[in-house]
């Protein structure tokens, strides 16, 4: 649970090193979670250790982004790579949003 | 001292030199995506492929590889993170993924099979942000990337029989012997 943070309004999660079907279930479940018991409104994803992500990944930010965004609330990605920043913008999650460095 | 180029090198052994071929089957659950991607791109190391050439082929794989777990197969929840077995509602017990691989002249032929439950229309399940479970929070994006990371795809699929899929790209670099450059 260590991979889960809430810092204010924000809820960070840190993401595993491989993102794929196997391991977004687990990261779907406890962001929804925490996202319910600690009554967040924006989501940070960061991807510092993250070397490899399929189209899993973007299920789960899309996912997160559908339950927060009708609150108002915004997701943002950290630390993404050049092949991570790829495929966010390949999928059109660069629209809804907002990647930072 | 006698100067030998990559490229005559390759020449000189003939084109039979530049083949390599592997095959492999797996059972049908999550685990065993990042074990096919990895095998794929362990496989290829040898033609020397760009950091990039690599990711494009692994998120490929890992694509096909899901697609025939989770809708061949239906085998959504397969086993938990730690190993644990989760509700099992995989319709197919016993599945097994078939994963086949060629290098020829610089190119790279992937084949992901199963036996499972297959597609009645591929075009439709082919379409972007398109997916037949939307109660997993599947992007639907599967073949958008298969078709934008990889040269050509082809997918057969036959209800109740199974479904192929077909990759293929072109390394960059496809010399197979690299030689220390400079001297």
């Amino acid at each position: 649970m260590e991979d889960f943070k809430v810092i204010d309004d924000y809820l960070c999660v840190k993401l595993p090193e491989e993102i794929d079907h196997h391991k977004s279930a687990y990261i779907s479940e406890n962001a929804d979670r925490l996202i319910l018991t600690e009554q967040v409104s924006n989501v940070v994803f960061d991807f510092e250790d993250t070397r490899f992500m399929d189209s899993s990944g973007i299920g789960i930010i899309m996912g997160r982004y559908r339950k927060i965004s009708c609150f108002g609330g915004k997701v943002f990605a950290i630390h993404a790579d050049r092949q991570i920043k790829r495929i966010l913008t390949m999928s059109g999650l660069t629209r809804i949003i907002e990647i930072m460095e | 001292m006698i100067e030998i180029k990559p490229q005559e090198v390759c020449e000189k052994a003939g084109k039979g030199f530049m083949k390599n071929e592997m095959s492999m089957e797996f059972d049908a659950i999550s685990n065993n995506e990042s074990f096919a991607r990895v095998a794929v791109a362990a496989f290829v190391t040898h033609l020397n492929p760009t950091l990039e050439e690599l990711s494009d082929i692994k998120t490929a794989v890992s694509e096909a590889v899901t697609n025939a777990i989770i809708h061949g197969y239906e085998n959504v929840y397969g086993y938990g993170r730690h190993g644990e077995v989760r509700p099992v509602c995989c319709k197919i017990r016993d599945g097994k993924v078939y994963l086949r691989c060629r290098i020829e002249n610089g190119v790279l032929y992937i084949e992901v099979e199963d036996k499972g439950v297959g597609m009645e229309n591929v075009d439709k399940a082919m379409e972007s942000m398109y997916t037949s479970k939307p109660e997993l929070e599947r992007s639907g994006m599967g073949f958008s990337f298969m078709e934008a990371f990889m040269d050509e795809l082809e997918v057969e699929s036959t209800p109740l029989v199974g479904t192929i899929v077909r990759m293929k790209k072109k390394l960059k670099c496809g010399d197979w012997v690299k030689m220390p450059e400079g001297e």
